[in-house]
């Protein structure tokens, strides 16, 4: 089927003309219709234009043109502006409002001919680890639909599980793309901070988002990564640094290959979860790795440290959702401080407005030294771990998440507990590095993910492990029942 | 409980949130449990530590030439705007 083919199989196709882009999308845009109702995983589709951008690639294909995303469908996550559709950001706040403009990774998978099927669900301004803080409801997982997806990316990665389109983009900001990516056993890459241009993309705490990807391998995900990184000068933190040609090292040879085992990492894990990480271990033994065992001794630090950062900068930008510009508005305010406050308090949801008040508490005079300073000197400290790590080894291999999906509504009234799933990782978005999640096995039906961290800008060394570790395993061929 | 029912609707104030009656009480007790949970940073001897606010360190901030790169297109992101008269936001009357 279509729907389980690899990008460079459905690249083939398409040069080949044995399918075309029109057909390649009407057989995703048919399975959406059949079985995204349960999963709630896309908030829009796309249709007309999909089939027009369609059209419009296969006249690409048929004068000649190649390219490894031309022609294939994928969606996108309702954080990222898309000129003349919704993007809501999965928040009340924008359920009325059409992006003026494409955001850069919209318009350079565009350019490179790939074909939007619609819009994903996400926590509310991407502010949550289980996508249930949507205004649009939460998601389901594919492989239990009483299980979260994990978010914030929760749409995304779940219609990716159920093959409802062959690529999707995610954001991670605290590891809203490799949680859910484990939780729904497919490949998340959240790249190096700067990698891939902001401009376009909802802020939620700017020093730590990052755009990246959703695919079914990590070869997939190369070739995606390929579009989406590079220069923008729109984005004032991106980083002119020259793209390195992803698919083409994937097989970079791993022997010699220092892989750092994180103490912290498999302190307390649990038993199950650890043995699919040693057993992922053994086959980069076989390939020719070695291993050393690290410690990061702040590192446990890291979810109190993002507790205060993240919840500081997504207070500040937040601030323009002021009722005046766009964005809902409360009816009939008595003066300008009521229109704020009540569009406001209306238009964001529980999470959102707890973590702008949490941000606002430690910003605020008499707080700002022992919350934000402090945790912006934790941040350092936890970042100096990782760089002396990584004088000592090539890579870091340890769990995405520390249990597998869990039930829908179980961890909503308890912020802390809900903060803890992202314990893994955290780190990487506080430092700045690139990670991935692969899927590595089950633990109660449910998949787990295993996660690599590298330095900045190690991309290519990380989907090249991933990638071989996938060419040795077969977990992520696996697909959720119902959705083969 | 780190914070009182008053500590809470003066943030909500700053953060220019309107906060219903059936919310207030959710918010006192989820958010001291938030400023306990990260309290523990303060256990952590940071002395001499440079405060990190960017995580790729000595990156610059870009200039761009000083040149126009924005045209006009007040009329299309207007179209999301609320209330618009003659081009301009309406809000409440400010000034009497």
């Amino acid at each position: 089927m279509m729907h389980n083919l690899s990008l460079g199989e459905l690249a083939d196709r398409l040069a080949g003309r044995q399918i075309s882009s029109v057909e390649l999308t009407r057989h995703f845009l048919a399975r959406i219709e059949r079985l995204n109702p349960s999963l709630n995983a896309v908030i829009t589709v796309t249709a007309a234009q999909a089939l027009d951008g369609a059209a419009a690639a296969d006249r690409r294909l048929a004068a000649g043109e190649r390219g490894r995303l031309l022609g294939i469908p994928l969606i996108h996550k309702d954080i990222f502006c898309t000129d003349g559709v919704r993007t809501s950001c999965g928040s009340r706040m924008l359920d009325n409002f059409t992006a003026p403009y494409d955001a850069t990774v919209v318009a350079r998978l565009k350019a490179a001919g790939a074909v939007m099927l619609g819009k994903a669900n996400m926590d509310e301004f991407a502010m949550g680890s289980s996508n249930e803080t949507s205004y649009y409801g939460p998601v389901k997982n594919p492989w239990d639909t009483t299980k979260v997806p994990g978010g914030s990316s929760g749409g995304s990665a779940a219609a990716l599980a159920a093959r409802l389109a062959p690529i999707c983009t995610g954001t991670d900001t605290g590891g809203s793309i490799r949680q859910p990516a484990a939780l729904t056993g497919i490949t998340g890459v959240k790249p190096t901070y700067g990698r891939v241009s902001r401009y376009g993309m909802i802020a939620f705490a700017s020093s730590l988002d990052q755009a990246g990807v959703f695919a079914r391998t990590a070869a997939d995900a190369a070739a995606v990564l390929q579009i989406m990184a590079g220069f923008d000068p729109n984005d004032s933190t991106s980083v002119d640094t020259p793209v390195p040609d992803y698919p083409a090292l994937l097989d970079a040879p791993l022997k010699g290959l220092k892989i750092g085992l994180l103490r912290e990492f498999f302190d307390g894990l649990e038993e199950r979860n650890a043995a699919l990480i040693h057993d992922a271990l053994k086959i980069y033994l076989s390939l020719g790795a070695d291993t050393v065992e690290v410690s990061l001794p702040h590192l446990p630090l890291s979810v109190p440290t993002y507790y205060v950062v993240a919840p500081a900068e997504c207070s500040s930008n937040l601030s323009r959702f002021d009722g005046v510009r766009f964005g809902h508005r409360c009816a009939q305010p008595r003066d300008l401080e009521e229109l704020y406050k009540r569009s406001r308090g209306e238009g964001f949801g529980a999470e959102v407005k707890r973590r702008i008040m949490t941000g606002t508490y430690v910003l605020s005079a008499g707080y700002f030294d022992a919350y934000y300073l402090k945790a912006q000197k934790v941040r350092r400290l936890i970042t100096d771990d990782f760089r002396a790590a990584f004088q000592k080894v090539d890579l870091l291999v340890g769990p995405t998440t520390p249990t597998p999906a869990f039930a829908i509504g179980a961890k909503v009234n308890d912020p802390v507990t809900m903060y803890l799933n992202d314990i893994y990782t955290i780190g990487a978005n506080l430092a700045g590095l690139p990670g991935l999640s692969i899927p590595c096995g089950f633990v109660d039906g449910l998949p787990m993910g295993l996660q690599l961290i590298g330095p900045h800008f190690s991309e290519a060394r990380l989907l090249g492990a991933a990638h071989q570790l996938q060419r040795a395993t077969a977990w992520h061929a696996q697909a959720p029942g119902g959705y083969e | 409980m780190s914070l009182t029912r008053q500590d809470v609707e003066k943030i909500a104030h700053l953060a220019r949130l309107s906060i219903t009656e059936q919310e207030m009480p959710v918010y006192v007790t989820s958010l001291s449990s938030i400023v306990d949970f990260v309290a523990e940073l303060s256990r952590v001897e940071t002395g001499g530590v440079e405060p990190m606010a960017h995580p790729l360190d000595g990156q610059r901030q870009r200039l761009r030439p000083d040149v126009v790169s924005e045209t006009d297109h007040h009329e299309k992101y207007q179209r999301n705007a609320p209330s618009v008269q003659a081009g301009l936001y309406v809000v409440p009357r400010v000034i009497e």
